[in-house]
C-alpha cells in the first residue's frame, strides 16, 4: 500500500490543511508520498519533506501548475498515480475541483470528505449536510479522498528527512486560462487554519458592524466568520462563511455573535472545542450546542468583551 | 447554443432529515421531494441565457427514478424546453451519472452543461468534474457568474480566500455557487403548459453506459449530538469561565 497525498500551500509552506490530511494517510498505514504542484514552489517542497512519516516528495514546477487550473492539475496527479493504493487530499477549493476529475480519469469513484478512517478501504463521511454519518467501503484498485481538515489533528511538521524529487510539470490543456483573482485581503488568520473565531449572523445588522466583532477578533487573535445570512444581507464576502455550503472550522474557541443557529450553520461548527453564543433570543437553536451561553443584545456584549479582555 | 442542466431530486432542504432504525439509509418515506437547490440555480442560469438570446435550446436532464420526471416537470415549468429522464432503479454513484451525461451531451451536441455543484443528499461534489474530465472539456466549477463570450465562457469562481475568474473554451461544463442567481419560481399557467413540453425516457443500456458500483453504503448514523452548556448571566462571568475553566483565552 502507498499513498499519494496531494498538498496545499502557498509555495513557502503547506497549509495547515496539508498536515491534518497527513494524519489520516498516517492512519491507513502506508507509505506516503507527497506531491507539490505549482510555478513556485521549492520551499513548500521543503516543508513538506520535514514532515513527519513522508518518505518521498514529488515536486512538480511549471506555469501551466501556476493558477491550480484543474485541467493540468489532474492530468500531473493521473500521471504519477501508477503504483499508489490512495490518492488524498485535504478538501479545499483546488481539491473539490480537482480530485473528482482525477477519479473519473482513473475510471474509479471518489469519497468526498472523510471524517473518519475505519480501515483501508471503509470511511466514514457526513451527508446530508452533517445531518447524518455514512459508513462507506470503495471496491477501487485506487482509492480518491477528500479529507475535511477540521476532522484530524495537525501532523508533526518535523521530524522527517524525505528527499524532494522534482517531476515534470504537464503541459497545458489549451482549453482553460486564468483570467484574474480577486482575493480577500486581511492581516487576520484564515478562516480554516484559525485557533480561535469570532463569527457574526443576521443580527449584526450591517457591514458596518462587523467592525465590533474585528475589534474583538483582534484583541484575540482571532479570524472573523458569518453565518450564510449574514453573508446573504451582503454584510461580510462569501469566502467568510462558515458552514455547510461554506467553510467547515473546528477551532479551540467559536464565538458566535448574533447566529441563530441553522443547521447548515451548526454543520460548519460543531466541532469546534470551545463554543461561546450570545443572541437575544434564548430560544436560539445555537444554544444548545454553545458551552457557554449569554443572553443579551451583542451591541453591548461586545464592546465590553473587547473592552475587559 | 444548445444547454444542458442537471436536475436531482432530492429531500425537500425543509425537511429535517431522519435515520432509518435499522441504520441502512436515511428514511426518505412519505417525505417532501424537490429539485436539489444548486441544480435550481443551474436551471435559472440556463434559462437567463435563453432570454438574453444567447441559448437557443434548454434541456432538462435527470437521472434516477420515474419520480424524477416531477422534478423535470418543474423545470420545464421554470423555462426548459424539453427534458430527458436516464432511468435507473437503484441509486446512481456521480461516476456513472456523469457517464449518462456525456452520452446525452454527445448526442444533444451541447455547447454548455450547466450542473449543481452538489447535492445536499449526498454531498459529493463530483459530476460535473467528472463529465468534464470524460469528455475532456474545461470546468468552471463554483460559478458565481457566467458570461457567454463568442466561443469561450468566462467564469468567476468561488475559492478559498476570494473569487477566481477563468476563461473556458466551448463545450464546457460549469458547476453553481449559491450566489450565481436566485431562481424564480414557476408560474401557474407556465406548470400548466410543461405538461405539454417534450419529455423523453432513455436508460443507461439505451445510452450504451454500463453502470459499475465503486463505492458501498454500508451503514448510516445520527451524528453525535453536542450537549449544551450553561447559561451566563455576565460578560464577566463569561470571561471567568473562559479563562478558568475552558482554559481557552
Amino acid at each position: 500500500m502507498a499513498t499519494l497525498l496531494i498538498a496545499e500551500h502557498n509555495g513557502q509552506e503547506l497549509a495547515p490543511a496539508t498536515l491534518s490530511a497527513l494524519t489520516a494517510a498516517q492512519q491507513l498505514g502506508s507509505d506516503i508520498t507527497i506531491l507539490v504542484a505549482g510555478n513556485d514552489a521549492q520551499a513548500a517542497a521543503d516543508h513538506a519533506a520535514q514532515c513527519e512519516g513522508v518518505s518521498r516528495v514529488l515536486l512538480a514546477q511549471g506555469d501551466s501548475l501556476a493558477h491550480d487550473l484543474a485541467e493540468n492539475l489532474s492530468e500531473l496527479i493521473v500521471s504519477h498515480a501508477s503504483g499508489f493504493s490512495h490518492i488524498m487530499a485535504p478538501s479545499s477549493s483546488v481539491s473539490k475541483d480537482t480530485m473528482p476529475r482525477v477519479a473519473a480519469l482513473l475510471d474509479v469513484g471518489q469519497l468526498s470528505d472523510i471524517i473518519e478512517v475505519v480501515n483501508d478501504s471503509q470511511f466514514k463521511r457526513p451527508i446530508y449536510a452533517g445531518n447524518a454519518i455514512a459508513t462507506v467501503t470503495s471496491s477501487d484498485a485506487t482509492k480518491i479522498i477528500t479529507v475535511r481538515a477540521a476532522a484530524f489533528d495537525k501532523a508533526a511538521a518535523s521530524g522527517g528527512s524525505a528527499t524532494v524529487e522534482s517531476i515534470d510539470a504537464p503541459a497545458d490543456a489549451g482549453v482553460s486560462s486564468w483570467v484574474s483573482d480577486e482575493l480577500t485581503k486581511s492581516e487576520r488568520p484564515e478562516l480554516t487554519a484559525a485557533e480561535r473565531i469570532v463569527s457574526g449572523g443576521r443580527g449584526v445588522g450591517s457591514s458596518e458592524n462587523f467592525a465590533l466583532l474585528e475589534a474583538l477578533a483582534d484583541k484575540l487573535g482571532a479570524a472573523v466568520g458569518a453565518s450564510r445570512a449574514a453573508v446573504d444581507s451582503g454584510f461580510v464576502p462569501n469566502d467568510m462563511q462558515v458552514g455547510q455550503t461554506g467553510k467547515i472550522v473546528a477551532p479551540d474557541l467559536y464565538m458566535a455573535f448574533g447566529i441563530s443557529g441553522a443547521i447548515q450553520h451548526l454543520a460548519g461548527m460543531k466541532d469546534s472545542k470551545v463554543i461561546v453564543a450570545v443572541n437575544k433570543d434564548e430560544e436560539a437553536p445555537i444554544f444548545q450546542v454553545a458551552d457557554y451561553g449569554l443572553v443579551g443584545d451583542l451591541f453591548d456584549v461586545l464592546p465590553e468583551l473587547t473592552e475587559k479582555l | 447554443m444548445k444547454i444542458l442542466v442537471g436536475v436531482k431530486r432530492v429531500i425537500d432542504y425543509n425537511v429535517k432529515v431522519r435515520v432509518k432504525a435499522d441504520n441502512s439509509d436515511v428514511d426518505l418515506s412519505n417525505t417532501k421531494m424537490a429539485i436539489n437547490p444548486f441544480c435550481e440555480i443551474a436551471v435559472e442560469e440556463a434559462i437567463r441565457l435563453k432570454e438574453a438570446g444567447i441559448a437557443s435550446e434548454v434541456i432538462a436532464v435527470s437521472v434516477g427514478t420515474s419520480a424524477c420526471q416531477e422534478q423535470l416537470r418543474t423545470a420545464l415549468a421554470l423555462g426548459a424546453d424539453r427534458a430527458i429522464l436516464v432511468e435507473s432503479d437503484a441509486a446512481v454513484e456521480p461516476l456513472n451519472v456523469a457517464k449518462a451525461f456525456a452520452k446525452v451531451m454527445e448526442q444533444e451536441q451541447a455547447d454548455l452543461v450547466i450542473l449543481g455543484k452538489q447535492s445536499i443528499d449526498s454531498d459529493n461534489n463530483q459530476v460535473g468534474q467528472m463529465l468534464a474530465a470524460l469528455t475532456k472539456r474545461p470546468q468552471g466549477t463554483f460559478a458565481s457568474k457566467v458570461d457567454v463570450e463568442g466561443q469561450s465562457v468566462a467564469v468567476t469562481r468561488e475559492i478559498d480566500g476570494g473569487l477566481r475568474t477563468v476563461k473556458l473554451a466551448l463545450p464546457a461544463i460549469v458547476t453553481t455557487d449559491l450566489r450565481l442567481n436566485e431562481p424564480r419560481f414557476a408560474k401557474l399557467p407556465d406548470i400548466m403548459k410543461a405538461k405539454r413540453k417534450p419529455l423523453d425516457t432513455t436508460s443507461f443500456a439505451d445510452l450504451g453506459v454500463k453502470a459499475k458500483q465503486h463505492i458501498q453504503l454500508d451503514k448510516v448514523e445520527a451524528p453525535a449530538a453536542r450537549q449544551g452548556g450553561v447559561k451566563v448571566a455576565s460578560v464577566d462571568e463569561l470571561i471567568q469561565k473562559l479563562k478558568d475553566e475552558a482554559k481557552v483565552i
